[in-house]
């Protein structure tokens, strides 16, 4: 019979390896998934993992994917360290891009740094925004800031809806539901000409950076850590619980905007309904497999743009529905949740009797 | 109760060899013990002796990894509770499992089998409470019951099922000198018509006083047996630490300063439906002396110290004042700054964060001793006052980077006494400072407290432990029921009044030296 049986600490081996053993099963379970679909699981393996990053174009489109997702996974975890969970990315990022994109419309027809910077700051301050709703309400009148967060993914989904088919359609643009495309002073600078990754990517790694520095070596950052080990110890401390709601859900808000903003001054360069590809959902994923540190994000994070690359490359070439990179991230977190329980627990071999 | 008087000699229970091995520590290796009918036995051992898990595994809660139970001569593996409780093994447990919401009599049925009709159930409670003088009403519900009543509600509960043997875990932790007593003439009155029972205890003078035979226990072994009544405290003291008791020397009071804690009025409406509300509380804690608060445990001391502590803070600035700044409203943090330190009666989760080294933990209060640069951590500084602590305080550990929950209580306490004490604070509130410490860290920490208030700090003591209060405190208080008593100097009062002032008396029975004893 086996039986689970407590350890008596936390294995710190099996906090690492747990992440790992969860990529190896999702790789296993994509294995079978393609034997099912009648694919050669080999030849989809190839056209999901290989294929999408065997030329430096390949790279380039890994890291310009990968950037949204450390830049909100980043912020997520700094909340979450702390227990406070923040699943509204998704809404605080559509709202960063649509300030961004107000900006961006606003000076349309004018020159200057000052646009780009002015997005940036746009973007950011947008995601707070949103993000200071659930903030609000949990500190004012103890609401659960999962729920709300969530439910405000929705109305940020209806909100930029109706701008787009609104008040910030394109007048020349055929009524599409989109913006008018932005001009090089609110586009951000690409890193070569060769290909499509942006100076986000250099935001995206110095927010790692100043991330770490922020959990590892501030006292804010401890105080946070504490609050979300033990809460009781933290009130026992005089940490401020309030002012931890605060920071957890304006970084990760703050974070998520500015990705709102490298996506509409990046790649797609104008506001359209589909501003966000899931990242503010997917980084929710990436923070955890992650374990809710830095250095860890920006590998998790490039595992996921490939698995979002690898699902388009699925679609072109395997003639499998898009929701096929949905069904590897959902698969990636079943296995990280499952073989985290091993963190706490261990087997035990019971014999019949005793 | 079963009164076969065949006069069969046939020990109750027998065990031999007992092992009993949990991942991290051997809890029971090789016990052996025998109980005769009506004999009170006690299982004597410090805490993490191994007392509890024994007995868990007689009542069936634990399963041994080796060795034999024999129940009235017959080998037998208890498989869970229920089958305990039907051989006649009846268990009272150290924290009582009792649904506050419902009253007496559900409270019983629900432990019975089958489907007892209350009215009849209610009948028998009665008659089994007055025969055993452990009145208790049927009919109230528990949440209004007073602790010592609870623990009548078990034992009656224990009692309907007719037991051979009775285990007790702890029985008077949570009763007052007086309600021991009357525990104790029960128990005898048990034992006379032919229970066994089993009781549990780290109380020296409480197992001479009751006890036929004792078996001690140390680090899970059976480390002897003996007659209490013909063995000093002394002599079993060495047999349950391997060492003789140490005493902490108290010095005469030094000469009193200015008052450094001061509540005056303190009222407050406890969170807990359950709680205590405060009321009134007045009292003032001078530099250089020791002020102790005994009570019975959920008296009001949990609601006094999270208000003293500013976890939950009072809504009138002026009813504490420390060091003569108003302080009600403030947080932990800004007390804290004021001069104040702390140490929660919980250790793990809120004296310290269980899995973060000992290094961060110093941090969690320590922070404000220059530990900090333009808000960045000074990691060398902080690991050099853990390890300042660690050596001072004689904390047994792997080191400043191993985690708070590697350690043993006893050495966890003394950490968290260490770095408040290391922060040199004007007034320290300190929670049961040796609750589930072992003797010699207890003496240890009784000495740092001595110490500490001749040096100057004000000290509060809230302890449900009247020997320690008796041992270190200069002055003396007693909560009972959220309201408090006048402090009296220890060299005015005695053992017994504080004990009557525990069940609330002090104001009728001030001049008398009552006898309610006896």
């Amino acid at each position: 019979m086996i039986r689970l049986e407590r350890r008596p600490e936390a294995s710190q081996v099996m906090s690492y390896a747990s992440p790992l053993i969860a990529i190896v099963l999702m790789l296993i379970g994509g294995l079978l998934l393609f034997a099912f679909l009648g694919k050669n699981p080999l030849e989809g393996f190839k056209v999901f993992f290989i294929n999408p990053i065997s030329d430096l174009y390949g790279i380039s489109e890994l890291l310009l994917k990968a950037t949204p997702l450390m830049l909100i996974a980043v912020g997520l975890a700094v909340g979450f360290r702390a227990n406070v969970w923040n699943i509204g990315a998704e809404g605080q990022l559509i709202v960063g891009g649509v300030a961004a994109s107000a900006v961006a419309l606003y000076f349309y027809d004018s020159e200057g740094v000052h646009i780009l910077i002015l997005m940036v700051i746009a973007g950011a301050i947008g995601g707070m925004l949103w993000a200071t709703i659930p903030a609000f309400l949990k500190t004012r009148f103890n609401t659960n800031e999962i729920l709300v967060s969530l439910m405000l993914v929705y109305v940020a989904q209806l909100l930029v809806s109706w701008l787009v088919h609104g008040p910030m359609m394109d007048p020349d643009g055929f009524n599409f539901p989109q913006s008018r495309m932005f001009e090089d002073p609110a586009l951000l600078p690409l890193l070569s000409e060769e290909n499509r990754l942006n100076f986000a990517f250099v935001m995206a790694i110095g927010a790692l950076l100043v991330g770490y520095i922020f959990m590892y070596r501030s006292f804010v950052g401890f105080q946070m850590q504490v609050a979300g080990y033990a809460k009781d110890a933290a009130r026992y401390a005089g940490f401020s619980a309030k002012k931890m709601i605060w920071i957890g859900l304006l970084s990760g808000g703050g974070m998520a905007g500015l990705a709102g903003m490298s996506e509409v001054a990046g790649p797609m360069g104008q506001l359209t309904e589909h501003v966000s590809n899931n990242y503010g959902f997917a980084a929710i994923i990436v923070a955890f497999v992650a374990r809710l540190n830095p250095v860890g994000i920006f590998f998790a994070s490039l595992l996921m743009a490939l698995l979002y690359l690898g699902g388009e490359q699925a679609q072109q070439y395997l003639a499998l529905p898009s929701s096929i990179s949905n069904v590897f991230q959902g698969m990636l977190l079943m296995f990280l949740l499952g073989s985290d329980v091993f963190i706490n627990y261990r087997i035990r071999w019971k014999e019949a009797t005793a | 109760m079963t009164s076969d008087s065949d006069g069969d000699q046939t020990p109750r229970l027998e065990l031999h060899g007992i092992t009993k091995i949990y991942p991290s520590v051997i809890a029971n290796e090789d016990v052996s013990l025998s109980v005769k009918r009506g004999e009170i036995h006690a299982v004597l051992g410090e805490n993490g002796a191994g007392k509890s898990t024994l007995m868990k595994m007689i009542y069936g809660v634990a399963k041994p990894d080796a060795g034999e139970m024999k129940w009235e001569g017959g080998v037998v593996q208890v498989e869970n509770p229920a089958h305990a409780r039907s051989l006649g093994i009846g268990m009272v447990f150290q924290h009582f499992s009792l649904f506050e919401t419902l009253n007496v009599v559900e409270n019983v049925a629900l432990a019975l089998p089958g489907n007892p009709d209350l009215k009849q159930l209610a009948e028998q409670i009665t008659e089994v409470s007055n025969r055993y003088g452990l009145p208790v009403d049927p009919g109230r519900l528990v949440h209004a019951l007073s602790v010592g009543e609870r623990q009548r509600v078990e034992i009656i509960r224990c009692l309907l099922q007719n037991p051979k043997l009775l285990i007790m875990d702890e029985p008077t932790s949570v009763l007052t000198p007086q309600a021991v007593r009357k525990l104790f003439d029960t128990l005898r009155q048990l034992a006379d018509e032919g229970c066994s029972i089993l009781y549990i205890s780290h109380k020296l003078d409480e197992i001479q006083e009751l006890c036929h035979v004792a078996t001690v226990l140390r680090d899970g072994k059976v480390t002897g047996d003996c007659i209490p009544s013909e063995e000093t405290p002394k002599s079993m003291a060495s047999l349950m630490i391997g060492k003789e008791l140490p005493v902490p020397e108290h010095s005469v009071p030094s000469e009193l300063g200015e008052v450094r804690l001061q509540l005056k009025r303190l009222s407050k409406a406890s969170d807990d439906p359950f709680g205590t509300d405060l009321q009134d509380i007045e009292l003032e804690v001078r530099s250089g002396e020791i002020l102790g608060i005994a009570g019975v445990s959920g008296n009001g001391q949990q609601e006094l110290l999270y208000a003293l502590s500013g976890e939950i803070p009072v809504g009138d600035a002026q009813a504490i004042l420390i060091s003569g700044t108003p302080s009600g409203r403030d947080s932990p943090d800004q007390r804290r700054s004021n001069g104040m330190g702390f140490v929660p009666e919980e250790r793990l989760g809120r004296g310290a964060v269980p899995r973060m080294s000992l290094t961060e933990n110093a941090l969690l209060t320590a922070h404000r001793a220059g530990m900090l640069k333009r808000g960045m951590i000074q990691f060398d500084k902080i690991s050099a006052f853990a390890s300042k602590c660690i050596e001072n305080f004689n904390v047994k550990c792997g080191g400043a980077e191993h985690a708070a929950n590697s350690l043993s209580g006893g050495n966890l306490q003394k950490f968290i006494m260490g770095r408040e004490i290391l922060l040199i604070p004007k007034l320290l509130v300190v929670a049961q400072p040796t609750w589930g410490v072992d003797v010699g860290a207890a003496a240890f920490i009784r000495q740092e407290l001595i110490d500490l208030r001749n040096e100057g700090t004000a000290i509060l003591v809230i302890s449900e432990e009247l020997e320690e209060l008796f041992e270190i405190s200069d002055r003396i208080a007693v909560i009972a029921d959220g309201r408090i008593s006048p402090a009296k100097k220890l060299a005015d009062t005695s053992i017994d009044e504080i004990g009557v002032w525990m069940s609330g008396m002090w104001d009728q029975a001030a001049p008398v030296e009552v006898a309610a004893h006896d």
